[in-house]
């Protein structure tokens, strides 16, 4: 070894630190790595701060105080005791000593005060006569740490109010339809309409996007015309070029704007294709005062904006099933087609699911493109067809979120904190599923 | 294949056969025949051709793209690159055991019956089984899995996965086997398995196998195909075919004699 070090350095080929300066140079690279070890942890504690900041953030708003104050107390109406330890005569008198005569001419035309139960006549002298309603509301933050400042503030505008914790998350708000009154507006219609549209989005771009890959992984080099004749020539070279530029642009389309594939959803889907996306041509009624602003529309234009992530995904899953099981299939005899059912798919299908799914959850949050293809932001009536009206819930969360109340924000980040779970369970099912495939192909 | 117009006596026969990848032509003007039943072996330094011409045996080189192979390439006297030759039949009828042992991502069970069911077998699960088992007992590879049939495949050792490789080949039963250095991967052990199954086959298979093991050529061929790279054009050719006590005693060629004398290569 010597007298070969010898022997390179009489060549000058530079030279490699000896004896002490080996020490040294060590000592110094060691050093160096250090410094990147503290930046690469910074960066880390970075993002995480930052996604802290994010949690506390909805957190906050979707949790917190909420200050009640009534029109009249229910002390007051009832000399101190409950309205539920009344009796349904003593009950009557107190609506009739507190309505207007017209108010209570429209009961008693609804349904003789006479003949409805207690509970009944409590919830009436509730809405009509007590009337609670919520005068202020406090973050989480302001509501654990600052009592006693709120508590005084209370006091001095709003003697008569009670502060109580508030879950702006809760089940009522999950199973409740949209409503201009916050306390009591839900989010039913904008999940029900985001997990249609998914379904949509899935049944369309799924199949058309592995198809796609397939076709460009392992049909793309095949001349499916007569190469002797010039013109099955030009066609097996016009398909490859249109395969080519497709394959070269895909990444270009995936990352083009999704505001963009909206304008075009606009276009194609919503006008040009509205007697189909409307159903007019298939009788349906419904659709028809959409104007072709329906869910269905909704579905191409997001298969269209999620369909290149697909194609890319399931294209490198494709290529990543090795080369040598397809040759193992073609040697015993197997077509093309029986190599990509029986071999190349189920050994990619993982690969796929997961790409695809994780490509298809960012749909989810997607909001521009539904805006511009006219999705509604005020609607009460569940999505049930493939023509009717729809919202999801990223809409939903951006209407609220650009009201000026503050209960309304305070009902958005609840809205947020039902997204984010929606999509943290669909990217976790989709890691299951691979696994679970995973599984079950190699190791049985 | 279907209409033999006339029978040779070999079960291959090339016949000025060129194989081009794009431009290069890696294989040139190789003219000669592969006995019915016997062992040919092919030789010869890396990258002079052996693979190629192995793979064009049974047309596997059509699936590289830019490969082309010239002049006839007759089996049965019918020439396998004619243009209404299917090549899923020849493979259907040639099959292929390849260097490294590459198995499905499923079960032995599943390995065995995938070719068969491919091509169109009929029958009930008795006879599927009977059939798996026929398979792996022809590559004497039934007394060690056959407890646990369910395994996957990759679950086997290397020498095991081969012969299940070879098992799997065996079960669309075709007439020729070919091998591309299907012992490289595998122990001395293993190795030897492989060479008396070989011997065994032989008897209801013409058998075609690439080495680079100038023992196991001598050991397990009949005949032997020297090939060699042209230093002009870097294309392979053929310098020596004969028997292979012949090839390796009395070789006609000076070059032969240097490669198997390992001067050479
Ligand atoms: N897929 C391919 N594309 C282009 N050239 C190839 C391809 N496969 C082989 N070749 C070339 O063809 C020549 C012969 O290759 P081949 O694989 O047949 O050699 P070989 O004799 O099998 O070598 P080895 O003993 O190393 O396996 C080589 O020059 C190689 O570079
Ligand atoms: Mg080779």
């Amino acid at each position: 070894m010597s007298a070969e070090t010898n022997a390179s350095s009489e060549r000058s080929t530079g030279t490699l630190p000896q004896g002490e300066a080996v020490r040294q140079n060590v000592a110094q690279r060691q050093r160096r790595g250090r410094v990147w070890e503290v930046v690469l942890f910074a960066s880390t504690v970075v993002g995480i701060v930052i996604l802290v900041m994010l949690a506390f953030n909805i957190v906050n708003d979707a949790f917190g105080g909420i200050a009640v104050q009534s029109v009249v107390e229910e002390e007051d109406l009832t000399d101190g005791r409950r309205l539920e330890d009344l009796s349904q005569p003593e009950l009557i008198a107190i609506l009739e000593a507190n309505l207007r005569s017209r108010v209570l001419r429209n009961l008693e035309r609804e349904r003789p005060l006479a003949e409805r139960d207690e509970g009944e006549l409590i919830d009436i002298i509730n809405q009509e006569i007590i009337k609670p309603e919520v005068v202020a509301i406090y973050p989480l933050s302001e509501f654990l740490f600052n009592r006693a400042a709120i508590e005084a503030e209370l006091a001095e505008a709003f003697p008569r109010a009670e502060l109580q914790f508030k879950s702006w998350l809760n089940w009522n708000f999950i199973v409740s339809p949209m409503s201009s009154n916050p306390t009591q507006a839900g989010i039913r219609t904008a999940i029900l309409g985001t997990l249609f549209l998914l379904l949509l989005t899935v049944l369309i771009a799924f199949p058309l996007g592995i198809g796609a890959a397939i076709y460009l992984e392992e049909y793309n080099a095949d001349k499916p015309f007569d190469e002797r004749s010039p013109v099955g020539r030009w066609l097996n070279r016009t398909i490859q070029r249109a395969a080519g530029l497709i394959e070269t642009n895909i990444y270009n389309l995936s990352g083009v704007p999704s505001i963009i594939y909206g304008i075009l959803g606009l276009a194609i889907f919503v006008r040009a294709l509205e007697p189909f996306t409307s159903g007019a041509i298939f009788g349906a009624t419904e659709g028809v005062t959409a104007n072709g602003r329906t869910i269905l529309s909704a579905a191409l234009t997001m298969s269209l904006l999620v369909l290149p992530v697909v194609i890319i995904a399931s294209q490198e899953a494709i290529r990543a099933v090795p080369s040598s099981l397809r040759q193992a299939s073609y040697g015993l005899g197997a077509t093309k087609w029986q190599t990509v059912w029986k071999i190349v798919l189920p050994n990619a299908l993982p690969g796929i699911l997961t790409g695809t799914i994780l490509a298809i959850s960012r749909a989810i949050g997607e909001t521009a493109p539904l805006i511009v293809i006219g999705a509604s932001t005020f609607i009460v009536t569940d999505p049930d067809g493939l023509f009717s009206k729809f919202t999801v819930l990223p809409l939903q969360i951006y209407n609220w979120t650009s009201r000026p109340q503050e209960e309304f924000r305070a009902i958005a980040a609840a809205a947020i904190i039902v997204l984010l779970i929606l999509l943290l369970s669909l990217n976790a099912a989709a890691i299951m599923l691979r696994n679970y495939l995973r599984s079950k192909r190699i190791s049985t | 294949m279907t209409s033999a117009t006339y029978d040779t006596k070999y079960a291959i026969e090339t016949r000025n056969m060129h194989i081009y990848y794009g431009a290069f032509r890696a294989v040139k003007d190789v003219s000669f025949g592969i006995e019915r039943n016997k062992i040919t072996a092919l030789i010869g330094p890396s990258g002079c051709g052996k693979s190629t011409v192995l793979r064009s045996f049974n047309r596997m080189n059509d699936l590289i793209p830019g490969a082309r192979t010239e002049g006839e390439v007759l089996y049965h006297g019918q020439n396998l690159y004619a243009p209404d030759v299917d090549a899923v039949q020849v493979r259907r009828e040639i099959g292929m055991v390849f260097q490294k042992p590459n198995p499905f991502p499923k079960s032995i069970y599943d390995n065995i019956a995938y070719g068969p069911r491919i091509n169109g077998w009929k029958g009930s699960k008795a006879e599927m089984d009977e059939l798996v088992e026929r398979a792996l007992r022809g590559a004497a590879l039934w007394d060690e899995v056959k407890d646990d049939l369910k395994k996957s495949g990759l679950a086997l050792s290397g020498g095991q996965q081969q012969r299940l490789c070879i098992a799997r080949a065996l079960a669309v039963e075709p007439e020729m086997i070919l091998m591309d250095e299907p012992c490289s991967a595998l122990d001395p052990i293993s190795t030897l398995k492989i060479e008396e199954l070989m011997f065994e086959l032989r008897q209801n298979y013409t058998i075609v196998i690439v080495t680079h093991n100038m023992q196991q050529a001598a050991r397990a061929s009949d005949y032997t195909a020297f090939f060699l790279m042209d230093k002009d054009d870097r294309a392979g050719q053929l310098i020596e075919y004969d028997t292979t006590s012949n090839i390796f005693q009395n070789p006609k060629d000076k070059r032969t004699e240097e490669y198997i004398s390992g001067r050479f290569g």
